[in-house]
C-alpha cells in the first residue's frame, strides 16, 4: 500500500531553495512563466508542480486546504509525512489552497482574504491549469509588470476577471495565486491588475 | 558534552527558511507592507544586520553570487565579516562587482551602478516602522498603516519646514509604495530614494530584531514624500570624488588633518574602482598605471 | 596621493587573535576547565541557561568562559546556539507541587506544611569577604540524611478556601487553547500571560529587578507578598506519539516564585488575593521574584487597573526586556554611520551658512 513515503525531494535543501526562487521570481514578476528548475515527482493527483510547491513552501506551520481530487488518503498521507502540515476543510483557515482543477476551487472570496491589520495572513492558492498559454490573451499592469504585459493560461477559473477584479478592491487584502502547468508556475500576486483584451 | 553543531547549507534550519520565504512571498504580494516574522537569534548581534542575513539566507543558492556592502564599500569591517560567513556557511562565490552579483545585501547605501532584472537588494533594516519615532506603540503604529492614516508624518515633516525652513531628514527619508504603504527605505542617505523607485531589481527588507521584512518588487513605483512648495530633493555635493572624479554620485567626507582639510571619495567603492580602471582620475588620484 | 583605507578582513583576523589571547590570559595560571564552572560558579551557568532558554549546563559553561565571564555575551552565545537545535516537541508543563525541593520559605505562613528550608541561601550570610575560600579550606561534604521532600504549594493551601485565584487565574480553565511560542511566531501585542511570561523568564535580570523595584515604590503598586519561593528539581515528560504514553526526559532544577498581592474585587468576583508567577531555570531567586512582580504588574488590564507606570505598559516591557537584543541595537552604535552621518553634515553646514547670510544682511541693514 502507498503509504505516500515516496516521492518526496531527494535533496530537500536545495530543491526547496531552487523551488522558492522559482516562486518568488514568478510573484515579483507577475504574469511571466518560471520554470521549476529541480523538478519533483508527481503524487497520486497532485501533479509534479503541485507537489514542488507544497513540499518548498508548507510545513506543520502552514495550515493547508486541498481541493476534492486531493482529498484522498494517498495524498494526505503524503501531505502528513513530507511536510507535516495540517489539513484544514474550511479555506478561511488556510494559509496555502490546493487545487487541480479551477472547477474545484470555491469562490476566491470563500478563502482568508487576511484583514486591515495583517493583509498577509492571506491564503496563498496554488492552483494546477492545463497550460500556462494558449488560453485567451489577457492584458496585466501592477507591481512588478513593466508597463503591462500578456498572459493567457487555460483553464482559469469562470469569472475569473469579475472575481479577480473583487480580489484586487480589497487591497491591501485579498489572495495570492500561483497558477502551474507544465513545470512552470505564473504568479499572480493581489497587487496585479487584469483586463481582457490585446 | 554536546557535539558541535553541524550547521545546514545557508545556517538557518529548513523550517525557519521555510518560515522566512513563506513572509517573503507576502511580503512582495503586499509592497511596503511590513510582514511579522518570527525572527531567529542568529550568530551575529541584533542591530548588525540579523534581517538581512536571515533573508539572504533564505534565498541563497549555490549558483548565487553574493556581494554585501556597508557604507557603501565592500571593505567595511561588518561587511567583510557578512560576506565571509555566508562563503563559509553556503559555499557560494562571492563579488565586490555590482554587477557581477545576483544578490546585493547592504546597510545604508544603494549601489551607483543602476540593477538589472534578475538580481536582489538585500536591505540590512534597524527600525523598520517609519512612524516609530512619531509613535512607539507597536499598537497604533499597525492600526495607522491600517488606516492608511499618515497624516502624523505629513506634520512631522512640515514641523521641520516650519522650524528649519525645509524637510530636516537626511536619511531614513520615508517613501510611499505603490500609493499605498509609507515604508522607511532603511537609514539609506535620501540620495539613494530615487533609485528606489521602478527599480528593475526586487529589493527585500530584512529587520531582525523588529521582526519584520518587506519588499519592493521591481517596477513599482516608490514615491519619496513631500509638499508642492518643498518638493523632495536630494543632496548635491560641491565637488567631484577625489580619486575618480566622478559627480552625481554620494560621497564619504574624509579628514586630512587637524586644520579643516579635508576631501570627499566615493562611498560606493567598487564603483570608483572600476571608474578608476577605466581611466578617470579625480584632482587626488592617480592613474591606475602609475599606481602600480 | 590618498589611499583609500582597505584591509577589513585581516583586522578582524587580527582582532580575533588578539581576543582569543586575552581570555586566556597569563599561560603560567591553569586554564579554567568547564567542570569546575559548572561546579563553583553555578549561579552564572544557571543565569546564562535561564535567559539563553537552554537548559544545558556544559554548554552555559563553555559560553562563559568563551565571553570571558560577559554573561550577555554567554546568554547571547548560547540563544544563537540553541536556535539551531531540531525541535522535537513540547514537554508537559512542569509540576512544580511535585517539586523534590532543596529550598522552600513563604513570608505569608510562620509554618506551613512541607515546612520551611532554608536550602543553599545567602540570606543570613554577613557580606564579608572570605579569604578562607580561596586559601584551600575545603568545607564537609553535606549529603543529605533524607530524601529531599515534597510540600503542597502555599498557593494551593490558600486555594482551598478560595482565598486566592486559581492557577489560570481570569482565563476560561474550560477552553482549549495552544500555548503560544515565542520563538516560534512573532509578538503580536497585547499578548496573553503565556507569552508574556516566556518572555519574561528569558527577559534580563537586572531590567526586571529594576522594574520590579519600581512597583514597590509607588510606581504600579501590587502589595506584594512572597507567598513562596521554591527551589528544587522537577521532572520534564514529554508525549512521544508511538507510545502512546509520556515519558520521564529526566529532571532539571528550577526556581519558582509565586508573589500574593491584594486585589479588593469586583461585582463578579468576591475579595480574592492575586497572583503574580515567577519560574526560571536553575537557582535564581531574585530574577523569579523580580519577574512575578512585574507579571503581576502587567495584569494590571486583566484586573481593571488604571496603566500608570512603567512595570505596567506591556509594550513597553516585553519590547525591551530582551538582553539580547537589547545589546545588539545599543551596540550597533559603534558600526560605521559614515554615510547618515555625511548626509546630516551637509545639512548642518548649509543651514549655517544660511543663518550666517541672515545674520550678515541683517548686520548691513
Amino acid at each position: 500500500m502507498d503509504i505516500g513515503l515516496e516521492g518526496g525531494f531527494a535533496d530537500p535543501v536545495l530543491q526547496s531553495q531552487a523551488g522558492f526562487r522559482t516562486i518568488m521570481d514568478a510573484l515579483a514578476n507577475p504574469g511571466t512563466v518560471q520554470n521549476f528548475t529541480k523538478s519533483a515527482l508527481a503524487h497520486g493527483a497532485l501533479t509534479a508542480e503541485l507537489v514542488s510547491t507544497l513540499l518548498t513552501l508548507c510545513d506543520q506551520d502552514s495550515p493547508i486546504w486541498l481541493s476534492d481530487s486531493l482529498r484522498h488518503s494517498d495524498v494526505e498521507a503524503f501531505v502528513a509525512f513530507h511536510t507535516g502540515a495540517p489539513i484544514v476543510r474550511e479555506p478561511a483557515r488556510a494559509m496555502l489552497a490546493f487545487a487541480t482543477s479551477a472547477a474545484e476551487l470555491p469562490e476566491l472570496g470563500q478563502f482568508n482574504l487576511g484583514t486591515q491589520e495583517y493583509p498577509d495572513r492571506s491564503t496563498t492558492i496554488v492552483l494546477a491549469v492545463p497550460a500556462l498559454s494558449g488560453g485567451d490573451e489577457l492584458i496585466t499592469r501592477g507591481p512588478g509588470i513593466r508597463d503591462h504585459g500578456h498572459i493567457s493560461p487555460l483553464g482559469l477559473p469562470e469569472d475569473f476577471i469579475g472575481q479577480w477584479a473583487d480580489n484586487r478592491e480589497l487591497f491591501p487584502r485579498g489572495i495570492d495565486l500561483l497558477l502551474v502547468a507544465d513545470g512552470a508556475v505564473l504568479g499572480l500576486p493581489r497587487t496585479t491588475r487584469i483586463a481582457e483584451g490585446h | 558534552m554536546n557535539a558541535v553543531a553541524q550547521y545546514n547549507f545557508a545556517y538557518l534550519d529548513e523550517q525557519t527558511k521555510r518560515m522566512i520565504r513563506r513572509a517573503i512571498l507576502k511580503a512582495i504580494a503586499i509592497p511596503g507592507y511590513q510582514v511579522p516574522f518570527s525572527s531567529r537569534e542568529m550568530p551575529m548581534p541584533y542591530g548588525w544586520g540579523t534581517g538581512g542575513v536571515q533573508v539572504t539566507a533564505s534565498i541563497i543558492g549555490p549558483q548565487d553570487v553574493l556581494k554585501v556592502i556597508d557604507q557603501g564599500a565592500d571593505d567595511t569591517t561588518n561587511a567583510v565579516s557578512i560576506r565571509a560567513f555566508f562563503a563559509k556557511v553556503a559555499q557560494v562565490e562571492t563579488t565586490t562587482h555590482t554587477a557581477d552579483a545576483t544578490i546585493i545585501q547592504t546597510r545604508h547605501r544603494i549601489p551607483e551602478k543602476p540593477l538589472g532584472r534578475g538580481q536582489i537588494l538585500v536591505y540590512q533594516v534597524p527600525i523598520p516602522e517609519p512612524l516609530r519615532f512619531l509613535e512607539p506603540r507597536e499598537t497604533e503604529t499597525r492600526k495607522m498603516h491600517a488606516l492608511e492614516e499618515y497624516g502624523l508624518m505629513h506634520v512631522k515633516l512640515y514641523e521641520d519646514i516650519a522650524r528649519h525652513g525645509r524637510i530636516a531628514t537626511t536619511y531614513a527619508y520615508p517613501v510611499k509604495v505603490e500609493g499605498r504603504y509609507v515604508m522607511d527605505p532603511s537609514p539609506t542617505p535620501k540620495f539613494d530614494n530615487p533609485k528606489m523607485h521602478m527599480s528593475e531589481a526586487l529589493q527585500l527588507f530584512g529587520a531582525g530584531r523588529e521582526h519584520r521584512i518587506y519588499a519592493v518588487p521591481p517596477h513599482t513605483e516608490v514615491v519619496s514624500l513631500d509638499f508642492e512648495d518643498h518638493p523632495f530633493e536630494i543632496q548635491h555635493f560641491e565637488e567631484p570624488c577625489a580619486l575618480c572624479g566622478a559627480e552625481q554620485v554620494y560621497l564619504d567626507e574624509v579628514i586630512l588633518d587637524d586644520r579643516g582639510g579635508h576631501m570627499y571619495v566615493c562611498s560606493d567603492t567598487d564603483n570608483c574602482e572600476e571608474r578608476r580602471e577605466a581611466g578617470h582620475v579625480g584632482v587626488l588620484g592617480t592613474p591606475q598605471e602609475a599606481a602600480e | 596621493m590618498y589611499v583609500a583605507v582597505k584591509g577589513g578582513e585581516a583586522a578582524i583576523a587580527n582582532a580575533h587573535a588578539l581576543l582569543a589571547d586575552r581570555r586566556r590570559g597569563d599561560r603560567s595560571v591553569p586554564a579554567l576547565r568547564i567542570d569546575q564552572i559548572v561546579e563553583q560558579l553555578g549561579l552564572a551557568v544557571d543565569r546564562a541557561m535561564g535567559e539563553g532558554s537552554l537548559y544545558d549546563k556544559e554548554l552555559a559553561a563553555l559560553a562563559l568562559v568563551q565571553a570571558r565571564g560577559d554573561l550577555i555575551e554567554a546568554i547571547f552565545l548560547v540563544r544563537a546556539y540553541r536556535t539551531t537545535l531540531p525541535r522535537f516537541g513540547y514537554s508537559h508543563p512542569v509540576e512544580t507541587g511535585e517539586m523534590l525541593i532543596e529550598r522552600r520559605i513563604s513570608a505569608t505562613f510562620k509554618d506551613l506544611p512541607g515546612g520551611q528550608m532554608l536550602g543553599p541561601t545567602f540570606d543570613y550570610t554577613h557580606r564579608l569577604l572570605d579569604p578562607s575560600i580561596v586559601s584551600g579550606d575545603v568545607p564537609e561534604p553535606i549529603t543529605r540524611s533524607e530524601e529531599p521532600s515534597r510540600s503542597p504549594r502555599v498557593t494551593d493551601l490558600l486555594a482551598h478556601e478560595g482565598l486566592i485565584e486559581p492557577d489560570f487565574g481570569t482565563a476560561d480553565p474550560t477552553e482549549d487553547r495552544e500555548v503560544g511560542d515565542l520563538t516560534r511566531e512573532p509578538l503580536d501585542f497585547p499578548l496573553d500571560r503565556d507569552l508574556r511570561l516566556q518572555a519574561l523568564a528569558r527577559g534580563d535580570e537586572g531590567f526586571l529587578l529594576a522594574l520590579g523595584y519600581s512597583t514597590q515604590r509607588g510606581y504600579g503598586r501590587s502589595h506584594p507578598f512572597v507567598g513562596e519561593i521554591r527551589i528544587g528539581e522537577v521532572a520534564v515528560e514529554f508525549d512521544v506519539p508511538e507510545l502512546g504514553f509520556a515519558v520521564n526526559l529526566g529532571r532539571i532544577r528550577v526556581t519558582e516564585c509565586q508573589m500574593v498581592n491584594q486585589f479588593k474585587g469586583s461585582a463578579k468576583v468576591p475579595p480574592q488575593f492575586t497572583r503574580g508567577y515567577g519560574l526560571v531555570f536553575g537557582q535564581a531567586e531574585r530574577k523569579a521574584m523580580a519577574m512575578s512582580l512585574v507579571d503581576r504588574a502587567l495584569r494590571a488590564k486583566e484586573f481593571g487597573e488604571d496603566i500608570t507606570a512603567p512595570a505596567q505598559d506591556e509594550e513597553f516591557v516585553i519590547s525591551h526586556s530582551d538582553n539580547v537584543q537589547a545589546t545588539g541595537f545599543v551596540e550597533h552604535l559603534k558600526l560605521p554611520h559614515y554615510v547618515d552621518f555625511q548626509a546630516e553634515l551637509d545639512l548642518i553646514r548649509r543651514m549655517r551658512a544660511e543663518h550666517e547670510a541672515v545674520a550678515v544682511k541683517e548686520a548691513a541693514e
